[in-house]
């Protein structure tokens, strides 16, 4: 059978909505259109109800309980909430927050603002694997650090962090432990108490959920995390969110989560194998080519790969018939090549040279098959064109010349 | 980002890919950019030392789908110019000919401090000064 073109291979940076979890939310929308905070009628509490099953879906699936889960508008409202939240309820406690290089821009730019406001930032460099060392995280502990912010698994590399050493040193020291869980939740298990998390940011979007969706698991007991709300109004997510609560969103959120819990074993088997045949066969067809990050903790649906001596953009113009994405600077709106890739050690060079594949639900091997193809052919025709894989092939080594840059 | 149509075909079917020897006294070779900027541009030009006519020209170019077409562009219009003419050519014309957006004048100003850069050496190999104006910016 033909593949259907154009293949999806961006799962990182959104996912496809699973039709089970649309069917879900579409009486939501219409017959069930309830203000869950509406309490004094059947149509709030069809809502209300909807809700809590939602939140029982969402706690189960990182070992939670539903009152230590809320709902916001996606994860970058979530990140924000988790460390401003912190930030200003232990303002008086201290006011160092400890985090790492290669964090999503809603965290980074989150910690960035409030060393506006008076706030000490660590950001802890990374192994070059990609992963934070859990002793880094302990010698940076200051008296004043309140909190420590580590994603959980990387967008753009996949790595997946040493969670349980860190919570256990957070926990040690009495500080918050905070995680940008987006990549990791619906992927891969994620146990809130055995990791010692406090809190937790996840988005429905990137687990075949709807998108303006997310939820902030917030730890209620041992120790009681409390949060200083962001957004003001009535009340809502037991004063931490206010805000109309998006019914339809969140019940897709749930069932989305539900499903993943159920068919994770499957799912991640599924996608390891179809990600391995994916890197064996770039690997056996072509030569120089490199992998950013540690292959051992890594997403089962990840790849991130650099081909050198072709440029990124130039290569997704190649296989446009493929959505991936690049840590080229061309296809950023910066000009400035992935900052992953730089804090993993991963010169400009080969840096420009990289693409990632998100794999995911609906991928298969037929597409895996096409993939691989379509990038050895774009590949082999680009170093035909590209002067440096010809100086390279003359044994000009490519770091000692000396370039003529402005 | 949406590429103009010239892009696209010039990235689909690159004109004057190749090499020339770089030894040879005829060949003016340029190598402008640098990796770790994304974009390397090597343009090699035979000039006839009696007409001072650019007989040949090749291109090779690690970049994006524009510093590619921005440098195939560049071997086309050079080819059967004077060196005089050559060194006419501005980035601006290869912004205006491949419609390149703000973001991409760069790999314009590549293919220009290529095409100076490679009749730089070809002029140097025949002990011709070279003018400040003409030396590349990069």
């Amino acid at each position: 059978m033909a593949v259907k073109l154009p293949i999806y291979m961006d799962n990182h940076a959104t996912t496809p909505m699973d039709p089970r979890v649309l069917e879900a939310m579409l009486p939501y929308f219409t017959e069930k259109f309830g203000n869950a905070a509406s309490r004094n009628h059947s149509f709030g509490w069809a809502g209300e109800e909807a809700v809590e099953n939602a939140r029982q879906q969402v706690a189960s699936l990182i070992g939670a309980t539903a009152k230590e889960i809320i709902f916001t508008s996606g994860a970058t409202e979530s990140d924000n909430l988790m460390i401003k939240g912190v930030a200003e309820m232990y303002r008086e406690k201290g006011n160092h927050i400890i985090t790492q290089a290669i964090e999503h821009k809603a965290v980074l730019d989150t910690c960035k603002n409030l060393e506006k406001h008076g706030f000490e930032v660590t950001y802890l460099p990374v192994h070059k694997d990609g992963r934070v060392d859990p002793e880094d995280v302990r010698k940076a502990i200051r008296p004043t650090t309140i909190l420590i912010a580590i994603m959980y698994a990387n967008n753009e590399i996949g790595i997946v962090n040493p969670m349980q050493e860190i919570g256990k040193i957070a926990k040690e020291h009495g500080i918050i432990f905070a995680s940008d869980g987006v990549q990791a939740a619906g992927k891969i298990p994620i146990d809130v108490q055995k990791d010692n998390i406090d809190l937790l940011a996840i988005s429905g979007h990137k687990f075949y959920g709807p998108k303006g969706v997310g939820a902030l698991y917030v730890r209620r007991r041992n120790p009681r995390v409390q949060l200083s709300a962001i957004i003001d109004g009535g009340g809502h997510e037991r004063g931490m969110r206010s805000g109309t609560l998006n019914v339809p969103g969140i019940v897709g959120l749930g069932k989305a989560a539900e499903l993943c819990q159920q068919e994770m074993a499957k799912e991640s088997e599924k996608l390891f194998g179809l990600r391995e045949r994916l890197r064996k066969g770039l690997e056996a067809r072509l030569d120089e080519v490199y992998i950013n990050g540690s292959m051992e903790h890594r997403l089962p649906n990840n790849l991130n790969m650099s081909f050198a001596y072709v440029e990124g953009e130039s290569l997704l113009m190649g296989i446009n018939d493929v959505a991936v994405s690049s840590g080229s600077a061309c296809t950023s709106a910066t000009l400035e090549p992935s900052y992953v890739l730089k804090a993993l050690g991963v010169g400009e060079d080969l840096a420009h040279t990289s693409i990632r594949f998100g794999l995911g639900r609906f991928t298969t091997e037929e597409e895996v098959d096409y993939v691989i193809d379509k990038m050895v052919q774009v590949v082999t025709k680009l170093r035909e064109l590209s002067p440096l894989y010809e100086m390279a092939k003359e044994g000009i080594d490519i770091s000692k010349v000396k370039w003529q840059t402005a | 980002m949406a590429y103009s149509e010239k892009v696209v075909d010039h990235y689909n079917n690159p004109r004057n890919v190749g090499s020339m020897p770089k030894e040879d006294p005829n060949v003016g070779t340029g190598l402008v950019g640098a990796p770790e900027c994304g974009d390397v541009m090597k343009l090699q030009m035979k000039i006839n030392p009696d007409t001072k006519i650019i007989e040949e020209a090749k291109f090779k170019t690690f970049g994006c789908g524009s510093a590619i077409a921005s440098s195939s562009l560049a071997t086309e219009w050079v080819k059967g110019k004077t060196v005089e003419e050559a060194l006419a050519i501005k980035n601006t014309d290869i912004v205006r000919e491949l419609s390149l957006p703000p973001v991409k004048i760069h790999c314009s100003v590549l293919a220009e401090d290529a095409i100076k850069a490679a009749i730089g050496d070809w002029k140097k190999k025949h002990g011709i000064e070279v003018p400040a104006h003409e030396k590349s910016s990069h």
